[in-house]
């Protein structure tokens, strides 16, 4: 069913945690320490399997026989209907952590209003999901408190990366078309900020790092308006199954 | 095989300085196939070749995390990309065991791996060929891993228990692995052309590394007969190498993809596949350090390690200050 607000909706869930989840599939084998190859590879396949749940009901609802594989490989960077935060470069480790950081707190907060939801599939993926966010919250907070606490240079590192990636926080917590054409189901995201804030104050409080300030909000993503940064990601993922269309791997 | 450097380096069997009548008990025990425990009494030699087993093909996970790791961002589907993600997790999981079950040899994990990043340790040749296209992800899994299953399957028979009960986990993995990597040659053989000539480009360059995982002939392997008598090693090289050309033939004939192997011939009186002449030349580039990327994988785990190094010291430091904190808690 075309014009349908949970296929849009149902996208933009999915291209959240693909895009994050090719993100950190790039650390695995070049992490900082084995178990960090294992955990970051852990949330990578959260996610992905996160975005492969939403993708599969985006395709149901839309019914015209499209599969995961098409959402992701086959739209192009316009259609893409992530937050700019997800696509923000790997950058070092804290930057790293620190994007995960505030992207989980951010959907543990989305999950577990769409959980308590009166859409029963986005209900069911975001319960499921919720599981994982946890930990998400939990592998990313601790990182950050050890990073904050830890040496001089690694809180000054932390530091930068909380400030560096703020200003993609508030693209999060602001309505832009599909979060409205989704009322129906979904939570107004901003409702969902003040949840986050206790999340993120009481962790940089632990991690001794100071609140960021920083008054530019760039938006755009949630309406097909990237940085850079996401052609790059998509001609990466994309390129080898745009080489053979039609191919079955 | 993934422990193919104890074939080349210098070696002793050590019983001389040890005491003959522990050495004796010891000998029985392994003879009667009982397990040999940390704190049990072992030869100095028979620690020493363990821990350059147990380390070797700790390494050999950790690197091979590199060359499959190659194709995650460009996986063609998300199914594929989730496979292929999990696998490198489970060899990054087999690395950490492997170094757990030497550390119970009193070796910590630190000093094994600046030998891996000195470049004084070694690890298996295979994971210093580079992986081109998308079927090289399969066939790592299909013959990298099915050569290491015919080595590791005996292993966890091997004499020392934590090596031997880190290899039945190992072994359940890398078969299931093996299959993966199959399966993805098989959907390749099955698609378009384009995707079958992948299929053979990737046959043709992993055959002959594959072959010589095994490490060099038994009339040129040196640690052979002691490390059987410790049944640290239970088939030779060749009998290995032969189980793994048997069983993988078939295997491509089934795929309809040609062993880049003009001479391979099966012989009805043995019942075997003979294979043609090994280029040990090339074989002994690679262990050398001459490999096509022998210099990049290890720039890779040297850049990953110095990168890393800020993370691992704010771990410590951070464990530390919150132990004092503890501490001026309790007081």
């Amino acid at each position: 069913m075309a014009n349908d607000p949970r296929f849009d909706y149902a996208l933009h869930l999915a291209d959240n945690a693909l895009v994050l989840a090719q993100r950190l599939g790039a650390w695995v084998g070049h992490a900082p320490e084995l178990e960090e190859d294992l955990g970051l590879a852990n949330l990578a396949l959260d996610l992905l399997g996160q975005a492969r749940l939403c993708y599969a009901y985006a395709a149901e609802i839309e019914g015209r026989g499209r599969t995961e594989d098409d959402f992701a490989y086959f739209r192009d960077e316009d259609e893409f209907r992530n937050c700019l935060l997800c696509e923000q470069p790997n950058g070092d480790f804290g930057h790293t952590i620190a994007r995960h950081f505030y992207f989980s707190a951010y959907q543990q907060a989305l999950y577990t209003a769409l959980a308590a939801g009166p859409d029963a599939r986005f209900a069911e993926i975001a319960a499921q999901g919720l599981r994982e966010t946890r930990y998400h919250v939990r592998y990313s907070a601790n990182w950050l408190v050890r990073l904050g606490d830890g040496t001089a240079e690694s809180h000054a590192r932390a530091q930068a990366a909380v400030d560096t990636l703020w200003p993609y926080v508030h693209e999060l917590f602001e309505s832009a078309a599909v979060d409205r054409a989704a009322s129906a189901f979904a939570p107004a995201p901003e409702s969902l900020r003040s949840a986050f804030e206790r999340t993120l104050e009481a962790t940089l409080a632990e991690a001794t790092l100071r609140m960021p300030s920083d008054d530019w909000q760039p938006r755009g993503g949630k309406d097909g308006r990237h940085s850079e940064h996401l052609s790059y990601l998509l001609a990466e993922m994309q390129s080898l199954a745009r080489a053979h269309p039609g191919a079955r791997w | 095989m993934y422990t193919q450097g104890l074939d080349q380096a210098g070696y002793d069997t050590g019983y001389a300085q040890d005491d003959a009548a522990l050495a004796q008990r010891f000998q029985a025990r392994v003879d009667a196939e009982d397990k040999i425990e940390p704190k049990d009494w072992m030869p100095d030699a028979y620690r020493r070749t363990l821990v350059r087993q147990i380390a070797q093909h700790a390494h050999s996970e950790i690197v091979g995390m590199l060359p499959e790791g190659n194709w995650i961002t460009r996986a063609p589907s998300l199914r594929r990309k989730a496979i292929l993600i999990a696998k490198v997790q489970d060899e990054g999981g087999h690395g950490a065991y492997l170094y757990s079950a030497a550390e119970t040899l009193g070796v910590a994990r630190e000093t094994l791996v600046d030998q891996l990043l000195s470049g004084a340790a070694k690890y298996s040749s295979i994971f210093n060929y580079p992986t081109l296209t998308w079927a090289d992800a399969g066939a790592i899994g299909w013959l990298v891993d099915g050569a290491a299953i015919m080595n590791q399957i005996p292993l966890c028979r091997c004499s020392y228990g934590p090596y031997a009960r880190a290899m039945v986990r190992i072994c359940r993995e890398e078969s299931f692995h093996q299959r993966q990597g199959y399966e993805l040659m098989l959907a390749l053989c099955r698609g378009t052309e384009a995707q079958k000539n992948m299929a053979q480009g990737a046959l043709n360059r992993w055959w002959w590394p594959a072959v010589m995982m095994f490490g060099p002939s038994d009339r040129d392997s040196k640690h052979t007969t002691q490390s059987q008598r410790w049944k640290i090693k239970r088939f030779t090289n060749d009998e290995l190498r032969q189980k793994f050309v048997d069983f993988t033939v078939p295997q491509a004939e089934f795929l309809g993809l040609t062993i880049p192997d003009p001479e391979l011939r099966f012989d009805a009186d043995t019942g075997h596949y003979e294979h043609g002449p090994i280029d040990w030349s090339e074989f002994d580039a690679v262990v050398k350090g001459n490999g096509p990327c022998n210099r990049e994988r290890l720039a890779a785990r040297r850049t990953a390690h110095e990168e890393g190094r800020w993370v691992r010291e704010a771990a410590a430091a951070h464990a530390a200050k919150q132990a004092l904190r503890r501490a001026a808690e309790a007081r």
